[in-house]
């Protein structure tokens, strides 16, 4: 069975490299494979230069200037992303792709109005006359959790809060029914009642319009709330994929197990002057090509050929997959 | 003001003490030619003893910044007195302001945009040192080696130009430059946010750490319920620029009482139980 066929977006082998100016190259992605099914909810989990902002860049073709695909693809709905044309490309962000920052107060124009912002996404993308397009985005505000649209219209971004000028932003993804929405580190800006509140809006609208989320985080709460799959990220990689009760629960690479074991940081009974355990050593460095596992320098089941070479994917069970030499038969 | 010190913490000597602090800011409406006044913070009281931890919490917004950035003598408060080891910060102006501000020390949240890029590790952690003129070239060197030591950095990183640390390493940075005017009180504002987990259990644990070693002060500014827990003795606890609650730890987590304290709480025991449910086990 194909996955391309079924799927709304492949990524297969894709890597990418960031050349500063006058510095070595970063190797920001390094052969990442994720496919998401459509309204699935998938979280990518790591830390930052793990390269998950570069995965939703690359998969909208959102890379700065410097920035370079190397081998791979990135299949939309069975388009090539990377052939397309920027018209072809217009046509889809925004209306088929939509994206999340993490910033909404960077997002958003300081000096246009809540309405005209969004209508400028429904102007873009969908033909209708402007009574149809002020009733359209009054009905998103609500969607979005505001209970008096028509006064959130003529509002500017700096009368909102935070989590107000948030759901704005999520109104704007979801104006025009997309297929596929990428939101990157959407709540970690906001305090943890607010994150909670943006996360279920966020899910209920994934399973109202059956909408797919690629949702990125470092925050494995925010992760455990939102997402089906999680896919974990090291160095350019996904080293571990998987349904979210199997990576949680039994994950296999030696780096999840690590990063699980640091979440015993959000229980609020851990008493005053406890310490908390760490991952020894720093992350890696980008610049350098390593030919082993980029993790093998902290890891504790580190072996000789971890420095040798890069560890196959495994699966296990169904669906359960990890690059890792302690699973390679 | 030592019977003051002994009634919040008894036998130990007062760091900080803020009195009625009240701060507002003007703010031009958009189009109009008038002014809304935001009163950010009203009337702010409380006290830090040595070696003692106090975290102000509160939602975004809720004032807990301006509290932090008046105490770092960066704002002037519109009414009330700040004073750190019984001066007061708002008489003073020049070089008896400079000589007292060796004695309190900011971590801000983005260590990257607080120091000068260009500067070598070694150059950011000596700057305050430069500041007050303390040593000769050497000398400094030799101590900036010494703290980049105590914080978890090579001395083989030195010379490296700070933009060139990752995240973590420059907030280590930050934190050895704050440690080395050897200060009495850090002021940590959000210092913890945006960092990754393997990174922040790093910098939570060196901050222990070095509380334990010099038993420093720590103004601890922060959203979340989980570290504020383990690192800090008492919580107070703010709201529309107001403190609404004042307590232990223990008696905050387990009664709370400001409709506000229960809502963050809940949100940071739902991520909890969240986790539970799928079987982490920290």
């Amino acid at each position: 069975m194909d996955p391309a066929c079924e799927s709304v977006v492949v990524v297969s082998n894709l890597s990418v490299t960031y050349q500063p100016e006058g510095g070595q190259p970063v190797h920001a992605l390094d052969y990442a494979t994720l496919a998401v099914q459509p309204g699935e909810r998938v979280g990518i989990f790591g830390e930052s230069g793990s390269g998950k902002s570069t995965l939703a860049s690359a998969i909208m073709r959102l890379l700065p200037a410097n920035a370079h695909y190397g081998s791979g693809s990135v299949q939309f709905q069975e388009r090539n992303m990377l052939a397309l044309s920027e018209t072809e490309l217009r046509r889809i962000r925004g209306a088929k792709i939509a994206l999340i920052p993490q910033d909404p107060a960077q997002a958003l124009n300081p000096v246009i109005t809540i309405g005209d912002q969004i209508s400028e996404v429904l102007r873009a993308h969908c033909r209708m006359t402007p009574d149809e397009r002020r009733t359209r985005i009054e009905e998103l505000l609500a969607e979005v959790g505001f209970d008096h649209p028509e006064r959130i219209y003529g509002t500017y971004p700096h009368e909102l809060s935070g989590g107000q000028r948030q759901r704005v932003v999520i109104a704007q993804a979801v104006a025009c029914r997309p297929s596929l929405i990428l939101a990157d580190e959407p709540t970690s800006k906001l305090d943890a009642s607010l994150q909670g509140e943006v996360l279920s809006l966020m899910r209920r609208l994934s399973e109202h319009h059956g909408i797919a989320f690629v949702l990125i985080s470092h925050d494995p709460t925010v992760l455990a709330v939102f997402a089906d799959r999680i896919a974990v990220m090291y160095a350019g990689r996904i080293v571990e994929e998987g349904s979210k009760e199997d990576t949680f629960r039994r994950p296999l690479h030696p780096y999840t197990q690590a990063l699980i074991s640091l979440s015993g940081r959000y229980l609020i009974s851990g008493s005053r002057g406890t310490r908390l355990s760490a991952i020894e050593g720093e992350p890696p460095n980008l610049t350098t090509v390593e030919r082993g596992c980029a993790f093998a320098p902290r890891c504790p089941d580190r072996m000789q050929t971890c420095s040798e070479s890069y560890p196959r994917q495994t699966t296990r069970q169904t669906a359960h997959r990890v690059s890792c030499f302690k699973y390679d038969e | 003001m030592t019977s003051k010190a002994s009634a919040t913490s008894p036998a130990k000597q007062l760091v900080l003490r803020v009195n009625g602090l009240t701060k507002a800011y003007r703010r031009r409406r958009l189009g109009w030619r008038s002014h809304e006044v935001i009163v950010a913070a009203r009337n702010v009281v409380f006290e830090i003893g040595a070696g003692e931890t106090l975290a102000l919490v509160g939602r975004s917004g809720s004032g807990k910044s301006t509290v932090a950035r008046c105490v770092a003598g960066l704002e002037k408060p519109d009414a009330g007195q700040i004073s750190v080891s019984g001066a007061m910060i708002g008489e003073l102006g020049g070089c008896d302001l400079r000589a007292l501000r060796a004695n309190f020390q900011m971590i801000f949240q983005d260590p990257g945009t607080s120091m000068n890029p260009r500067f070598t590790a070694a150059e950011v952690v000596a700057e305050p040192l430069v500041i007050q003129r303390i040593g000769d070239r050497s000398t400094r060197r030799a101590r900036s080696l010494e703290l980049m030591q105590e914080v978890g950095l090579a001395p083989s990183f030195a010379d490296r130009k700070a933009a060139e640390f990752s995240g973590g390493q420059q907030q280590r940075l930050a934190i050895a430059r704050a440690l080395a005017l050897k200060p009495k009180l850090l002021v940590l504002d959000e210092a913890l946010s945006g960092l990754d987990l393997s990174t922040e259990a790093q910098i939570v644990n060196l901050l222990l750490d070095l509380q334990a070693a010099h038993s420093f002060a720590y103004l601890f500014i922060s959203h979340d319920l989980a570290l504020v827990a383990r690192l800090a003795d008492r919580i107070a606890f703010m709201a529309h620029g107001e403190i609404v609650e004042e307590g232990s730890i223990p008696s905050i987590l387990e009664q709370p009482e400001h409709p506000e304290v229960r809502v963050l709480l809940a949100s940071a025991r739902t991520a909890q139980s969240t986790l539970a449910a799928l079987g982490f086990a920290p």
